[in-house]
């Protein structure tokens, strides 16, 4: 296989709050090759916005490394450096956030190609900007032109987000939650936009979500990521993910997912959790960080012992119990 | 050649742009055309109607009539063209003052805002001490020390003494706005910081800066008819403080026929603040686009 585009390795970071240390991403170990969509799932707080970012280069890391295209992002330099900041993006959650209300929508995507020089004169600026608002489906370009960000829709803004994101002729894009603020009606046109972009430019994404069935959809040629309390808990191809889930989070996690047929749902076997309370990342609890919760919870093992993510079965789990069998 | 005149179209549709959102505010189309008319009477004025010379006892302290509008002062000179004439000092004063004290601000503001850490905390508490100084005491004692007779020299102490509370809220307009997303999507599109500073965060903030800018002003104009209208500030030609100063001591205290000579240079001030303020109203919509109805 080709040298990944993206290597995450160990990748810690801690947060300060109030004299105390808070792990928000606990030793990430990570490869994210050219063309390809991984998904990270998770619920709030479990370090997925924090591991995005970090990888977009907007966060420093307190431990371990980021490689692009195998060099340390830390430690880039002139054209190295202007590489990798122009070639990974993100797309943020916030459409209502992303886009400076001050200027219009022509002016937020031209502003891009003027200062890297990407087209040569007004005329040619005016075109590549139509071009992209054509290409992420905002059409007719001429509407959208000379609006301001309040003027559009959150779907539409979000868009716009896409198209300045594309600007700069990236290879990796970050989509973090780039969908969940919008409404669930357009949810679906937006991930297509997404998905043709990515196949029509070869673009390797990284599709962060708390909603697992948003990330089976959109990553189902892909990998997902299950992360809970900012470590990587299983990393699987999505097919295998959904249809063998080994780790027992992922399991309860797939298990929570309404069905649209309401016959299956009512029949379908929701695994319980031995506590519902998510623990504080103030005090992680010892060892596997999922054991208070855990429905095979194994016993001292589990209380003692931080499970390494581990090769099983074609995916990589970190769990004690996976790794006995 | 075909740049320039590009630009020079672009400027014109900018500044056509500007004057119609201008004009859709009735209040500040009035301030706007109030501010132009002060300045311009008070600039051009004294070329068409020059200061009388001399007095004229048969005329004092007359009210308003045909052949003086304003009334006349306690020696018997027109009141209009007393504040026609006095208008110079105190608008130049006024914008002066504005202008650099916003300059300090915005510049001390926005520099703490960005370096943050111990640098922000040591220019915070400096200027929290400087805000603890009661300033027009200050502004009194300073005037009679320094001696003060050009304006310019009264412009930067005045603005010396008022900006350290516009700086601060400078200071937190610019620690919030970049922490936006948009920043963030500023820095990974690698625009450099000229470009995040006057493209992404300025803009944000003009109509806030306008607006203090105006308001410095409106302080200012109070600041100096005080110093005047107390004496401190020596000056020899007519300026609307010293016709306060000079009605209260020669003319109003003794004679209730005199109150125009008093009110005249009072409306002028009132007037001129009523339309920078409103004109600062209708400023917040040619900055803010999502303030202007439709475009």
């Amino acid at each position: 296989m080709a040298n990944p585009i993206i290597t995450l390795e160990h990748v810690t970071r801690t947060f300060r709050v109030k004299r105390e240390t808070i792990k928000a991403v606990d030793d990430v170990s990570l490869d994210i090759h050219e063309g390809e969509i991984v998904c990270l799932v998770g619920e709030s707080g479990c370090g997925k916005t924090t591991t995005g970012k970090m990888l977009a280069g907007v966060l420093p890391i307190s431990a371990g490394k980021i490689l692009y295209r195998g060099k340390d992002i830390a430690r880039l330099s002139g054209r190295d450096h202007k590489q990798f900041r122009l070639g990974v993006q993100m797309i943020h959650q916030d459409p209502y956030a992303s886009l400076n209300p001050a200027h219009t929508i022509a002016a937020i995507i031209a502003a891009p190609l003027q200062h890297h020089g990407l087209t040569r004169g007004e005329a040619q600026t005016q075109a590549r900007v139509r071009e992209l608002l054509a290409l992420v489906d905002l059409t007719p370009p001429d509407d959208f032109l000379e609006k301001f960000p309040h003027q559009l829709s959150g779907g539409q803004r979000q868009r716009v987000s896409i198209a300045r994101a594309l600007t700069v002729n990236p290879s990796f894009i970050v989509a973090d939650e780039a969908v969940s603020m919008v409404d669930v009606s357009i949810r679906i046109s937006l991930l297509n936009t997404l998905t043709k972009l990515k196949t029509a430019m070869g673009l390797g994404v990284l599709f962060i979500t708390h909603d697992l069935a948003l990330a089976k959809y959109f990553a189902w040629e892909g990998r997902v990521g299950v992360m809970y309390l900012g470590r990587l808990v299983e990393l699987a191809p999505a097919r295998q993910l959904v249809e063998q889930p080994q780790h027992p989070y992922t399991q309860v996690l797939l298990s929570a997912i309404p069905e649209a047929d309401p016959e299956i749902t009512r029949h379908k076997r929701r695994i319980e959790l031995r506590s519902m309370d998510v623990p504080s990342l103030l005090r992680l609890p010892t060892g596997c960080a999922f054991h208070p919760r855990c429905p095979q919870f194994l016993g001292a093992t589990c209380e003692r012992d931080v499970p390494e993510l581990l090769a099983a079965h074609g995916a990589r789990v970190a769990c004690h119990l996976v790794s006995r069998q | 050649m075909n740049a320039l005149l590009e630009t020079g179209a672009r400027t014109w549709r900018e500044t056509r742009k500007t004057f119609k959102i201008l004009s859709r505010n009735k209040m500040g189309l009035l301030g706007f055309i109030g501010v132009i008319v002060i300045v311009f009477l008070s600039f051009g004025g004294p070329f068409i109607w020059p200061p009388e010379t001399s007095a004229n006892i048969a005329d004092i302290n007359q009210g308003i009539s045909d052949r003086h509008w304003l009334g006349t002062d306690f020696q018997g000179q027109d009141n209009l063209r007393k504040v026609i004439n006095g208008g110079k000092d105190i608008v130049t004063i006024a914008f002066l003052t504005g202008i650099i004290a916003t300059l300090i601000a915005v510049t001390v503001g926005s520099f703490s805002a960005f370096i943050g850490g111990r640098v922000d905390s040591v220019l915070m508490e400096l200027v929290n001490i400087w805000l603890t100084i009661p300033k027009f005491p200050l502004l009194a004692v300073l005037a009679t020390v320094l001696k003060l007779n050009d304006i310019v020299t009264l412009s930067i102490l005045i603005a010396m003494l008022d900006w350290p509370g516009l700086s601060r809220q400078v200071r937190s307009q610019v620690l919030s706005l970049k922490r936006r997303d948009y920043i963030e999507a500023a820095t990974m599109l690698d625009l450099g910081a000229p470009h995040i500073v006057f493209r992404e965060i300025l803009p944000n903030m003009m109509s806030f800066i306008a607006i203090s800018m105006i308001f410095t002003m409106t302080h200012a104009i109070y600041q100096q008819t005080g110093l005047v209208f107390l004496g401190i500030v020596p000056y020899s030609s007519a300026n609307w403080g010293v016709m306060i100063s000079a009605a209260e001591r020669r003319a109003v205290l003794y004679n209730p026929q005199a109150t125009w000579s008093i009110l005249a240079p009072m409306g002028a001030i009132v007037l001129f603040q009523l339309a920078l303020v409103s004109f600062a109203r209708s400023l917040d919509e040619v900055f803010n686009p999502r303030l202007r109805t439709s475009v």
